[in-house]
């Protein structure tokens, strides 16, 4: 009876394969074919006067500058104009960061499954190499975090090299090393701070400006380092998740926990 | 005839890139079993859809928009498109390191990361179940 109901379910699964592969197969043509024929009639390759380069893009960039105080447009339309939205990223990276935290913390089984020849690095090159790379990385993430608003940059960038910049001293020096100045209680202060931080400024800037009301934060010269009203402080707010939900990331995947 | 291809396709070159890696990436989530695969897939068509949006955004002759000083009257792209590439990547970020750890525990329980063999294992235990 089994037998036959295994056979049954074999051949069954066979004929499921194969309607699959060209069931999916005619899907990919199709979509292909869709987005290609959707591709060759949209408005040309940089063309000045399609939809998509509307009121609002005017408004940013001719008003960006003097009603945010950054010379990055781009950072004074996410951190100002949309800092909701950016607020918004910060908590999907906080959410990924807890639901990581959940899963994997505690559980053996990363541990075990790690080869053994990857678990120390008692190497002098690398070593030495990093005695050289990681202060480099740290100085160049925070210098991108710092001119944010002035240059190419800002929290999600800067936040990520350093991130990187952890990994790689964690895997050069050992993850002691790490973690004697980033516990993981010291972790989970700084996302919090950061974060809340991020909410009560933003309220209190989109309050004062929804009812006209005069803000303590101006914008202040622009180009200098300290300009553009609040979006330095959160751009080191969103550095600061950033930077720590990386390293954590890191720490869960490769050993199972955050110390 | 009704189905019949625009004029733009070479013009939109970069969008049609776009396409071609939204569709590279598809193909992985459809045809491959291994769950790692499948979320490289994943990150491929992310790829694409930063690539088409980054490409709607462009100017001709447009710089980045970084006023290299406060009176300078320069070109400059539309900033929008920039901004919600920077919200995908995040959030493909996030989604990516979930997936993972998804992955994570599903290779402890079944020790493998074939679909079909888990759906095999999943089949089995159900049986085993209502047979004792």
């Amino acid at each position: 009876m089994t037998q036959k109901n295994n056979r049954l379910t074999s051949a069954y699964r066979r004929i499921y394969r194969r309607v699959y592969m060209v069931l999916s197969i005619v899907l990919c043509i199709f979509i292909i074919g869709t987005l290609l024929w959707t591709v060759s009639y949209l408005p040309p390759y940089g063309d000045t006067n399609t939809p998509t380069h509307n009121e609002v893009a005017d408004r940013y960039v001719s008003q960006g500058l003097t009603e945010t105080g950054a010379t990055n447009i781009v950072a004074g339309m996410i951190l100002d104009y949309r800092a909701f939205d950016t607020l918004g990223e910060s908590f999907v990276l906080f959410t990924a960061f807890c639901s990581c935290l959940i899963i994997l913390q505690g559980s053996e089984f990363v541990k075990q499954h790690r080869p053994d020849k990857y678990r120390t690095f008692d190497d002098n090159i690398l070593r030495y190499t990093m005695y050289v790379i990681v202060p480099m990385v740290m100085l160049f993430g925070v210098y991108v975090l710092l001119n944010g608003h002035l240059s190419p940059g800002g929290g999600f960038s800067g936040g990520a090299i350093l991130g990187a910049g952890l990994v790689l001293m964690s895997l050069a020096f050992g993850h002691n090393t790490v973690s004697r100045f980033l516990t993981p209680h010291r972790i989970r202060v700084i996302t919090c701070c950061s974060l809340c931080f991020y909410c009560l400024a933003k309220s209190y800037s989109f309050f004062t400006g929804a009812n006209g009301l005069h803000s303590i934060i101006g914008p202040g010269v622009a180009g200098n380092i300290l300009s553009g009203g609040l979006i330095l402080p959160l751009n080191i707010a969103v550095g600061c998740v950033v930077a720590c939900t990386m390293y954590s990331f890191y720490c869960l995947f490769e050993r199972g926990d955050l110390k | 005839m009704i189905f019949r291809f625009g004029d733009n396709l070479l013009i939109n070159y970069e969008e049609a890139i776009a396409v071609v890696l939204f569709a590279i990436g598809f193909c992985m989530l459809l045809f491959h079993n291994n769950l790692m695969r499948k979320i490289i897939g994943l990150n491929i068509m992310d790829t694409g859809v930063y690539l088409f949006l980054a490409s709607m955004g462009y100017i001709e002759g447009g710089k980045a928009p970084i006023l290299p000083d406060p009176n300078a009257t320069i070109t400059m792209i539309n900033p929008i498109p920039s901004g919600l590439v920077l919200t995908g990547i995040v959030v493909s970020v996030s989604v990516t390191a979930l997936m993972l750890s998804l992955t994570v525990r599903l290779y402890k329980r079944y020790h493998t990361l074939n679909l079909d063999e888990i759906y095999e294992i999943i089949e089995e235990d159900e049986e085993y179940d209502i047979h004792n």
